[in-house]
């Protein structure tokens, strides 16, 4: 039997005093779209923030595809396949949308710190990127200083750079939050389109979505998984109704 | 669709002529800098333009710092210095040993040495941005600079080392005793060295720098670690800071403590940043100005360092991006063809702003003068500083010209926000 591409282990975050996260068990499937959903301030994000190494468990461990990863740098549990994006758009302001999407695919192709190569005569590199610039429909804007783009746009750019690397497990946090019902639309389609054959783990609220992207949801309250399993389960879930879907579903 | 259809032709660029103007200009510096010292041949020129290309080659070394990598360095010089006294013992060991090396590759050793310190210091300094970077690179700027006074052995105490340049071996029957023979040495090295640090700015790890720049956070999210970035980006720092070094161990046939030290390293951040740290040339053009000043205010003004001040709050406040900032906010309306809208209003506004200029030079040097009593020489006329009509000159021109100033420089603006207006619906963003 192969390992989950993500196992989570009764992992504890503490932020001083303050348990934020607790005894935390999450497991995803190779190839599986799973949801996470939550009230606010659940954490989520702070979930994403330890998987994908940009905080290290107080207890607990992460693995990937079977492997260890808590306590990994980013740049090393990104090497190895995982890559997130951030709910709070995370991109590189003063470069072109080019330049963005280019750079997130420079140590994938296995260029990684060359100071020897002319990275615009790199072919694999181009190609690559006009893909996904072309995926995210972003190709006529790609001269433009990513700073200057609109919110929208600003999220698909924040969804291309992360699934530029061609990661495998691809992790999204509130892709669509602020977006209008088409832009919403838009990206939903998009995100199923990019990570097709891919393992996604992604954090939504709107409800419609994650009912229609997931296999499987898993629901976070207070820092604990309350409850996981196929939309169906979740949705005749007593103690999801109670705690979460019974103040927003109504 | 068609949106995109109709949008594209504008943004994508025409390769050829790009690379034409792109090759244009390297070839036409180049040009210059062979036929300058034909055309300027005095002493004094020659002597300049020398001092001036060392500037460049150490303004772009510490660019790929500041502009490149977003590392503000206060210890610049250390590698600088470094490849001086490195230039320097290499040349002595050279003439010493009788070993076959001439003068032009001298450069390559001052590069080794401030390479060498990059290596060794660099992996420590570079683990952090921000303050903490800039606040080691003061204490190993110090560090440094009062170790060279100490360890005589090395860097020679108060005088330095001295080296002869003219006792190596010839090149081309070059003994490069005179000047003009340096300075084509000199401008050997400067292309050559920013060709190298332009395509450097080109390569995978060249644009990961301006990544790391941007956003270090991100940066490890897409495979990278920053601290190795910054890394590698000061050590090509360190080499280029020390090959400028080189050269100026070449020109003064010396290399001492002040090589190292906090005035040398405040002059390159002053020169890198006027320039403009967002465009390859901007600390080109800013050591040449900052070279320019400091030799011609030197000779007319005991409070040169005040200018210099002033200048550098001026372009903080008003133009962040330096010279090459402000020349490139140009480029949509020169695109767009509205560039000529606006210069009636910039005509119009040179005058006060001069009457302005002087004012402040007039109070600057009333105050410096007074007890010594030397009369004021301001574009050829004669001013007492002790006389109350060079007090009222200078008032008046200090609140005309600030009044009158102000408000031409508004209606630069009103005319720059119509002409930017009109570029922009022409489709020329930047
Ligand atoms: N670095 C931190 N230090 C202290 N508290 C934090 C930190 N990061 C998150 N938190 C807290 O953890 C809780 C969960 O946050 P978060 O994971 O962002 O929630 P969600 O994404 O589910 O809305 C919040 O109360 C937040 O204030
Ligand atoms: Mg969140």
């Amino acid at each position: 039997m192969t390992a989950a591409a993500i196992e989570v282990r009764a992992v504890d975050k503490r932020f001083g005093n303050v348990g934020i996260i607790r005894d935390l068990n999450l497991s995803v499937a190779k190839g599986e779209r799973h949801a996470i959903i939550g009230p606010n301030g659940a954490g989520k994000s702070t979930t994403f923030n330890l998987i994908s190494g940009h905080i290290e468990p107080t207890a607990g461990e992460v693995r990937l595809n079977g492997d260890v990863i808590s306590g990994l740098r980013p740049f090393e549990i990104n090497r190895r396949g995982l890559s997130r994006s951030f709910q709070v758009t995370n991109v590189f302001a003063r470069m072109s949308v080019w330049e963005n999407v280019r750079c997130a695919v420079l140590w994938a192709t296995g260029h990684r710190y060359a100071f020897w190569k002319n990275v615009d005569s790199l072919p694999e590199v181009r190609e690559r990127t006009a893909k996904i610039l072309d995926d995210i429909h972003l190709m006529h804007r790609r001269d433009v200083p990513a700073g200057l783009l609109t919110y929208a746009e600003q999220r698909e750019l924040e969804i291309g750079i992360t699934i530029a690397s061609g990661a495998t497990v691809v992790m999204l946090d509130e892709p669509t939050a602020g977006m209008s019902h088409a832009e919403t639309d838009r990206a939903v389609a998009l995100i199923r389109r990019l990570t097709e054959g891919k393992t996604l783990v992604i954090v939504e609220h709107d409800m419609s979505v994650v009912f229609g992207l997931a296999d499987r949801i898993s629901v976070l309250v207070y820092g604990h998984i309350i409850a996981s399993g196929t939309p169906e389960e979740i949705r005749r879930d007593p103690k999801v109704k109670e705690a979460y879907l019974g103040e927003e579903a109504h | 669709m068609t949106t995109t259809t109709t949008s594209t032709p504008k943004l994508a660029t025409d390769p050829a002529g790009d690379n034409l103007r792109f090759y244009g200009v390297w070839l036409a510096g180049i040009l210059a800098l062979v036929v300058l010292p034909l055309v300027f041949s005095s002493g004094g020129s020659v002597t300049s333009f020398s001092l001036i290309g060392i500037a460049i080659v150490f303004a772009l070394s510490y660019n790929i710092l500041l502009g490149q990598t977003g590392l503000l360095s206060f210890g610049h010089a250390v590698h600088y210095g470094l490849g001086g006294f490195a230039a320097c013992h290499m040349m002595n060991a050279v003439v010493s040993h009788g070993w076959p090396i001439p003068l032009p590759f001298i450069p390559l050793f001052g590069g080794l040495g401030g390479l060498v310190f990059a290596v060794i210091i660099g992996w420590v300094m570079t683990k952090r941005a921000g303050t903490v970077f800039a606040m080691i690179s003061l204490g190993i700027g110090e560090l440094v600079a009062s170790s060279s006074l100490i360890l005589r052995s090395v860097f020679g105490g108060e005088a330095g080392i001295t080296t002869d340049r003219t006792a190596l071996p010839k090149m081309f029957g070059w003994s490069f005793g005179p000047q003009i023979q340096v300075y084509y040495l000199i401008a050997f090295w400067l292309v050559l060295s920013a060709i190298a640090m332009y395509a450097l700015t080109r390569t995978p790890l060249g644009r990961i720098s301006n990544a790391v720049r941007d956003n270090p956070e991100r940066v490890q999210f897409i495979g990278y670690d920053p601290h190795v970035v910054r890394y590698i980006a000061f050590c090509f720092a360190g080499f280029f800071a020390g090959v400028a070094g080189g050269l100026a161990a070449i020109n003064f046939e010396i290399a001492n403590s002040a090589y190292l030290g906090a005035i040398q390293s405040g002059l390159v951040l002053f020169s890198t940043f006027i320039g403009g740290t967002a465009y390859f040339f901007g600390p080109i053009l800013g050591a040449i100005l900052v070279t320019y000043l400091q030799l011609g205010l030197t000779s007319v003004t005991s409070v040169w360092q005040l200018y210099f001040g002033i200048i550098f709050i001026g372009i903080v406040m008003f133009s962040p991006g330096g010279i090459a900032g402000l020349v490139m906010m140009h480029r949509p309306l020169v695109r767009a063809g509205t560039l000529g809208t606006v210069i009636p209003a910039y005509l119009v506004a040179i005058v006060p702003t001069l009457a302005l200029a002087c004012g402040v030079i007039l109070s600057i040097e009333i105050v410096a003068r007074f007890s010594g009593g030397e009369p004021i020489n301001l574009f050829g006329i004669g001013f007492k500083p002790q006389s109350p009509v060079t007090w009222i000159t200078a008032a008046v021109l200090l609140v005309v010209g600030g009044f009158v100033a102000r408000l031409s420089w508004l209606r630069v603006a009103d005319a720059w926000d119509r002409a930017a207006t009109v570029a922009r619906d022409r489709g020329y963003l930047a």
